[in-house]
């Protein structure tokens, strides 16, 4: 059985970089994927990755990551304007981030409008 | 707020020209540690880095100082060539044995790559230019190519990319530029050398 864990925007704003990288990776780390409202920033993806680096075990073999974002590349110049005046004040609430941990996720696929989720098929004993 | 000071500042910081570091980015097995080799086979006359068809061979930082290349109209670019590890967001060291290495070994390996990893992200704010290899026979809009290539683009640090790869029969230059309409691409072999003189000038358009 595969667990997803919605996540709203909101319960993310609040917190620092570092918090927010931490809650997403805790319910990854769980076995559960995450479904993000939103987005990370790009500074924050990469300390995704090197946190998730740092807490590679034996159980925990790291994470997939996937982020949509439809709109961005339909908009045009001053929509882009318009839309990155909105996510410097309300934050980053488009789109939606996947992280799954690798053990549960195989791989994601994906262009810029839609999400493949192929997930590990776990033998039976 | 911090990223917006640092932009700044970015803008007026100075650098001799001799310590210009030339960062060489992407994936695992796109090709990294090749095309190092091919530069400082063309300008040095070695080889730098170690490749194999097994992923995360690079996994320490890798630098050759002091590489001076030249144009055909005469121009002069010395750079510290910067080879650093794949970056992943999962390790297992499973791969490893499957590859055929021995347990222990598939181990040290996989810890060995994770710390490459955490270093290659932590180097990002070293460079002065990058260029991104980026396997042309895979999946250009994968979540480490955008987030690469996105974190240098929030840092204004000059990006190529390198479409490596183009004589396999898969390899798919049009997508590469699909999916990065905003940056120079150029597909090259650099196990062969295709277009590699396309390559350096792009390196002289950017760094020059």
């Amino acid at each position: 059985m595969v667990t997803l864990q919605f996540v709203p925007y909101t319960e993310i704003e609040g917190l620092t970089s570092l918090g927010r990288i931490r809650k997403l990776l805790n319910i990854a780390k769980q076995n559960k994927i995450v479904l993000l409202q939103g987005r990370l920033s790009k500074e924050e993806e990469a300390e995704l990755i090197k946190v998730t680096m740092e807490e590679i075990s034996k159980e925990f073999k790291g994470i997939e990551l996937a982020v949509i974002n439809p709109t961005e590349s339909q908009l045009t110049g001053v929509q882009k304007f318009k839309h990155s005046m909105f996510s410097m004040i309300l934050g980053q609430r488009e789109g939606l981030t996947i992280v799954g941990p690798a053990n549960v996720v195989k791989s994601i696929k994906k262009d810029p409008n839609k999400i493949e989720l192929f997930t590990s098929e776990r033998r039976k004993k | 707020m911090i990223n917006l000071f640092k932009k700044f500042f970015s803008i007026f910081k100075f650098k001799s020209k001799k310590n210009v570091k030339l960062g060489l980015y992407g994936p695992p097995n796109s090709g990294k540690s090749t095309l190092a080799n091919k530069i400082c086979l063309d300008w040095l006359g070695q080889e730098m880095s170690t490749v194999s068809p097994v992923a995360h061979e690079t996994r320490e930082i890798q630098v050759k100082e002091q590489i001076s290349i030249k144009s055909k109209d005469g121009k002069e670019l010395l750079f510290n060539l910067v080879d650093t590890p794949g970056i992943a967001t999962k390790i297992d060291y499973e791969d490893f044995l499957k590859a055929g290495i021995p347990e222990p070994e598939a181990k040290k390996r996989a810890k060995e790559a994770t710390k490459g990893i955490i270093d290659a992200i932590k180097w990002l704010d070293e460079m002065d230019s990058v260029v991104v290899v980026l396997d042309a026979t895979q999946d250009p809009y994968s979540q480490v190519n955008i987030t690469i290539i996105g974190n240098l683009a929030a840092r204004n640090i000059p990006v190529i990319i390198a479409a490596n790869k183009v004589d396999l029969k898969k390899a798919s230059l049009k997508k590469v530029q699909a999916a990065f309409p905003q940056y120079p691409i150029v597909g090259i072999s650099a196990k062969y050398g295709k277009n590699i003189e396309q390559f350096y000038e792009q390196l002289f358009k950017t760094i020059g």
